[in-house]
């Protein structure tokens, strides 16, 4: 089944994934996703049915740490790449 | 009479330890060379000439001083730079991260000083590692010492260029898809990717989580192992770390390799590979047969739906591992104080260049409702098979062989606008990482004078027999002490 | 900014007369569904990282880290004593706890996420929470209601948002990650309560729960938050987010119900969606945006490993579990024959539980003690809005107050007036006593004046108790008025006994 996606679609995704396009992007992605989506739909042609699938490459469990204090950064430290802020708190747009 | 950048960090440590040479003359020789060749290749974000020579001054005071050595001392190494250095800008090669400096290090950074090892900067890399030929930073294309036409490979390129060119005695790459491998083949030099969860990924800026490792681009396996030492071991910063008793990787590069069975899977020299790679894939077959393995040509065609099934985990993860990247913690921030929070979020994100924006889109929409099942949960399972089918041929095979990469380093430009072809060509790498098992890559010819990289597969922890083989035919070889002519 | 349309009609008519419902709902016909977040604030860590959890009160940023500010290449590592109380508390809600249990990734941007994604759990696509289903009973107008839980998951808290003003015309927001990171416990219920007073009593004693087990001070600003779900029978449901005590769920959910009938009254549909509670202004507000499509891409933790818990765990730590609620509750009617109802009470908070039985500790009369703290104690405490550990009352001071009643020092009803000095003035009651003239006046040569006083002052009373004896109750009223109630009555009618006899025999006399 080939995959077809149109330019709302890829808007839609942008937006998901608050990714600002150009108009000429808008095109140019909307052709490369529908390429690179049907190149990526050849995985159908793998029978999976049930089997379990695998999340993690190894065969580790339980890793966790004590519940120890450990030094924080100081405020400077921790502001010091914002690029906006105010006192010690860092300035963020408003939400509507 | 080789100059002091030439040499190898084994060479070099033993004689900085005997007091032949001092790290400051060392680092001066190379600082040098670099002044020299850099403005041609550009491996370089940033480089820490000051820095780097007042800690060559310091260890030479201290190997004076002291009886304890670390196994690094003076070395110069060069880190790309996604890997996160404390007070040091690191950028990933993109705008979004211009004027990033971290408050920490690494944990690899943190094991490397430790050794008395000297950062001499940040090597350029494909922006947010996601690039096979380092076309993609922002801060300029690094061009190959062999050819400077040719890519050099990515997304590690800086890296790989700066060993090939004498720019760095030691280098560290990452690996996702073969980020650390290709670059090694295209540059002639030598890269192993690790057994997921050897090296501690703690300030590895991360692209695709469950698949990248840290690991070394060196002049040969003997700089790899020695590198290995240091960087492999539990991290309990890092929860995907293996708890496993120490090894000395230099110790088991002379491993007997006599009786090893070698497999070699049709699909890594399919269609699209260059006939001068299997060329030269073939004679260092042969060559091995005569160091007493045994091959075998099997068939695995799963093998061709690892690109689309490693893409799908990246990009997935990599969406969501870049949403922090909003510009109000640190990061590329507009000018402008008004505005609202999503509207903002999306322009601090033009940031970013067209590949990884494409990649951020492909990732979040193969995670959507309505198509997880179909992309990333289909491309788990098909890693589920991937992993049995490989973990199944290392119960008749000790390695597995092929071309690191299917062409010789193509020109620059020549893909950068068709990406499906530039993914389609890591084909014989991203296998290694959808499993986690390790692979590491070493040259073996040349075409058109361009380097050929030769890659061993292994099952998991088997870095010991991939080193050993390695070693084996570079000292039965010259590959990879051929030098580019850059002066 | 989308406003609550039914408001302003309402307010139109609030000006003309207030028009009255004319649909009446049936209790049984509003559906309550709270999803409650807990900080388990008795952690000394955040929940992936090492930073101190001590920043109530604190300058903003000071007790973050690279890895809950979610700086470029850090990575989680759970805190093993969160998945411990974790498993407490599920075990003390009566849930399943399943062998393996992943965290997840919620991706959604707010400026309070440092990573844009919130590490928590999930209970579909494969993914098991810390804890499936549960119940929760608890007693309500006499009667014992049982809420089911559907999950209990474990995930970080976000940072603070800031305003200057409001959230609505605030140029631009101030954040504080000093939270990120925080462990908080989500537990769901299934929409089993039926009003809002109900969902509080319910909230309570999940509190009470929570601080019997020892693994959160509920009391602590901001430790519990709930989401609530709430619909008509046969509407649609509405989400209430941003209520934070428990005072506010019960006017965010009568409020909302209010609006609902009102819209169902009116004929007009009521919207699915997500309003946000302004405690301020005491309304609900819509935050119907395209932020409302939320597709949050859920998928397993990549940097964090699967837990798997054996039965041999859980055993541990269902013997280490301490006295919960229930289980007070019924020891204290069994030990101190205290009413099934007064027990309740008593228990239905740990600081309230432990006051009562430090009492008892001094003064063995624990009926007498509950009623005093039930009738008395608890509504002044209600009265100023104050838990019992906020106030100053110890249970020293409160059982030797008990004492001075039984001892006849001060009359049952000074004492009130000296618990409320208790609580207000933060003073030892012998000391309100000595001061405030509470103590009784037993003293014959004290009440003789008075009682002369109260004679002159009432002639007619008085030549009524000469001729009728019955009538001296009126002055001994007025000499209890007097003296604000502390004249021992039975002195008191003795001397004024002695007076109006010597007085009529001086009548007779002449």
């Amino acid at each position: 089944m080939k995959e077809h996606i149109t330019k709302e679609q890829v808007e839609h995704i942008a937006w998901l994934a608050r990714i600002k396009l150009t108009e000429e992007e808008k095109e140019k992605f909307t052709v490369m996703f529908n390429d690179i989506l049907n190149y990526f739909r050849k995985i159908d042609e793998i029978e999976t049915g049930n089997i379990e699938y695998t999340s993690y490459s190894i065969q580790i469990k339980n890793v966790m740490r004590d519940d120890l204090v450990r030094p924080s950064l100081s405020p400077e430290e921790a502001l010091k790449n914002a690029p906006k802020k105010e006192k010690n708190f860092i300035k963020a747009p408003r939400m509507v | 009479m080789p100059t002091l950048y030439e040499l190898t960090a084994y060479e070099l440590r033993s004689r900085l330890s005997a007091g032949d040479i001092s790290a400051e003359e060392l680092m001066f020789s190379l600082l040098e060379r670099i002044e020299r060749v850099e403005g041609d290749i550009k491996s370089y974000i940033t480089l820490q000439k000051d820095e780097a020579i007042n800690e060559a001054q310091k260890i030479d005071k201290h190997l004076k001083n002291s009886k304890k050595k670390g196994h690094l001392m003076g070395i110069p190494i060069a880190i790309k730079d996604n890997i996160c250095t404390q007070n040091i800008r690191t950028t990933c090669g993109s705008k979004m991260l211009e004027n990033y400096i971290p408050p920490f290090n690494a944990t690899v950074i943190e094991r490397i000083l430790k050794e008395g090892g000297i950062i001499i900067g940040k090597t350029n890399m494909d922006e947010f590692a996601m690039g096979s030929s380092t076309e993609t930073s922002f801060y300029g294309i690094t061009h190959n010492p062999w050819n400077l036409d040719y890519v050099v490979g990515g997304s590690s390129g800086g890296s790989g260029a700066a060993i090939t060119a004498d720019e760095a005695i030691l280098a560290l790459g990452s690996d996702t898809g073969g980020s650390i491998r290709c670059p090694a083949s295209f540059c002639n030099a030598t890269g192993i990717k690790v057994t997921y969860g050897l090296i501690s990924r703690y300030g590895l800026v991360s692209y695709a989580c469950s698949l990248e490792q840290i690991g070394p681009l060196t002049k040969d396996i003997r700089d790899c192992a020695l590198l290995l030492n240091i960087l492999i071991g539990y991290d309990p910063y890092d929860s995907t770390t293996l708890q496993l008793p120490k090894k000395d990787y230099l110790k088991s590069l002379s491993t007997e390799i006599r009786g090893i069975k070698i497999g070699v899977p049709q699909e890594f020299l399919g269609e699209g590979t260059d006939e001068a790679v299997s060329k030269a894939i073939w004679d260092a077959i042969y060559l091995l047969e005569t160091y007493g393995a045994t091959y075998s040509e099997i068939s695995l065609p799963l093998i061709n739906y690892a690109v689309p099934c490693y893409y799908i985990i990246a990009m997935s993860e990599a969406s969501s591992n870049l949403a922090r990247y909003d510009g109000i913690r640190y990061g590329h921030r507009i000018e402008k104080d008004e505005g609202e929070w999503n509207e903002v979020f999306s322009e601090d994100r033009l940031a970013f260049g067209p590949e990884v924006r494409r990649r951020i889109m492909l990732g979040t929409y193969a995670l959507s409702a309505g198509y997880y099942d179909m992309y990333y949960l289909k491309a788990l399972k098909i890693r589920t098979l991937l992993r049995k089918q490989f973990e199944d041929q290392f119960k008749s095979f000790d390695i597995l062989v092929g071309p690191t990469m299917p062409t010789i380093p193509f020109k620059i430009g020549e893909k950068i606008f068709d990406p499906l072809s530039m993914y389609m060509s890591d084909i014989d790498t991203v296998i290694a990482n959808i499993t986690g098992m390790p692979a590491l890559s070493i040259p073996c010819g040349f075409s058109n004078g361009l380097p050929i990289g030769l890659q061993l597969s292994g099952n998991f922890l088997s870095e010991e027999i991939l080193l050993a083989v390695a070693h084996k035919f570079q000292q039965e070889t010259d590959f990879h002490k051929k030098k580019p002519l850059l002066e | 900014m989308a406003m609550d349309k039914t408001k302003s009609k309402s307010s139109k008519s609030k000006s003309a007369k207030a028009r009255p419902l004319k649909i009446k709902v049936k209790e049984e016909d509003i559906l309550i569904g709270l999803e409650i977040h807990v900080q388990l604030t008795n952690l000394k860590t955040k929940l992936f990282c090492g930073c101190s959890t001590d920043y109530r009160g604190k300058e903003p940023n000071n007790f973050v880290c690279p890895i809950c500010l979610g700086l470029p290449g850090t990575l989680p590592v759970v805190n093993k004593k969160a998945l411990e109380l974790a498993i407490e508390v599920c075990l003390a809600l009566g849930c399943q706890i399943p062998e393996r249990t992943l965290f997840y990734r919620k991706n959604y941007y707010y400026p309070d996420m440092p990573k844009n994604f919130q590490i928590t759990q999930y209970h579909k696509a494969g993914g098991s929470p810390i804890g499936l289903g549960g119940q929760v009973s608890f007693d309500f107008n006499m009667e014992k209601k049982v809420v089911n839980l559907i999950r209990i998951q474990l995930e970080e808290d976000p940072g603070r948002l800031t305003y200057l003003g409001s959230i609505i015309s605030s140029e631009y927001s101030l954040v504080d990650y000093n939270r990120a990171g925080i462990t908080l416990l989500e537990i769901v219920t299934e929409p089993d309560l039926r009003s809002p007073e109900e969902a509080r009593e319910f909230l309570q004693k999940i509190r009470s729960i929570l601080e019997h087990l020892g693994v959160a001070d509920c009391s602590l600003e901001g430790s519990m938050r709930c989401d609530a779900n709430i619909s008509l029978k046969g509407g649609n449901r509405v989400e209430i987010k941003n209520i934070s005590s428990f005072k506010a769920v019960q006017h965010a959910l009568q409020h909302e119900i209010i609006r609902q009938r009102r819209q169902r009254a009116d004929g007009v549909l009521t919207v699915m969606e997500t309003r946000h509670w302004d405690d301020n202004t005491g309304r609900t507000i819509s935050l119907r945006t395209k932020e409302e499509e939320h597709d949050y891409r859920y998928f397993p933790e990549p940097d964090l490993v699967p837990i798997e818990i054996t039965p041999e765990q859980i055993e541990e730590l269902k013997a280490k579990m301490p006295e919960l609620p229930d289980e007070r509750r019924d020891r204290f009617i069994l030990e101190y024959q205290v009413p099934r109802y007064d027990a309740g009470v008593l228990t239905s908070s740990k600081s309230l539980a432990d006051f009562f039985e430090n009492c008892i500790k001094l003064y063995s009369e624990p009926k007498n003690i509950s009623n005093w703290i039930l009738s008395e104690l608890l509504r002044y405490l209600n009265e100023l809005n104050i838990e019992i550990n906020e106030s100053t009352v110890t249970p020293e001071q409160f059982t030797t107050m008990l004492k001075r009643i039984d001892a006849g020092t001060i009359s049952r009803r000074s004492a009130k007036k000296v618990l409320m000095d208790m609580i207000n003035l933060g003073k030892p009651p012998d000391q309100i006593i000595e001061e405030d003239g509470h103590k009784r006046i037993s003293d014959p040569k004290k009440l003789e004046p008075i009682a002369d006083k109260i004679i002159e002052k009432n002639q007619k009373a008085t030549n009524d108790a000469i001729k009728d004896e019955k009538a001296i109750n009126f002055l001994l009223g007025e000499m209890m008025k007097e003296t604000h109630g502390t004249a021992d009555p039975i002195i008191g009618l003795q001397i004024l006994s002695k007076k109006i006899y010597q007085l009529r025999r001086k009548e007779e006399s002449t």
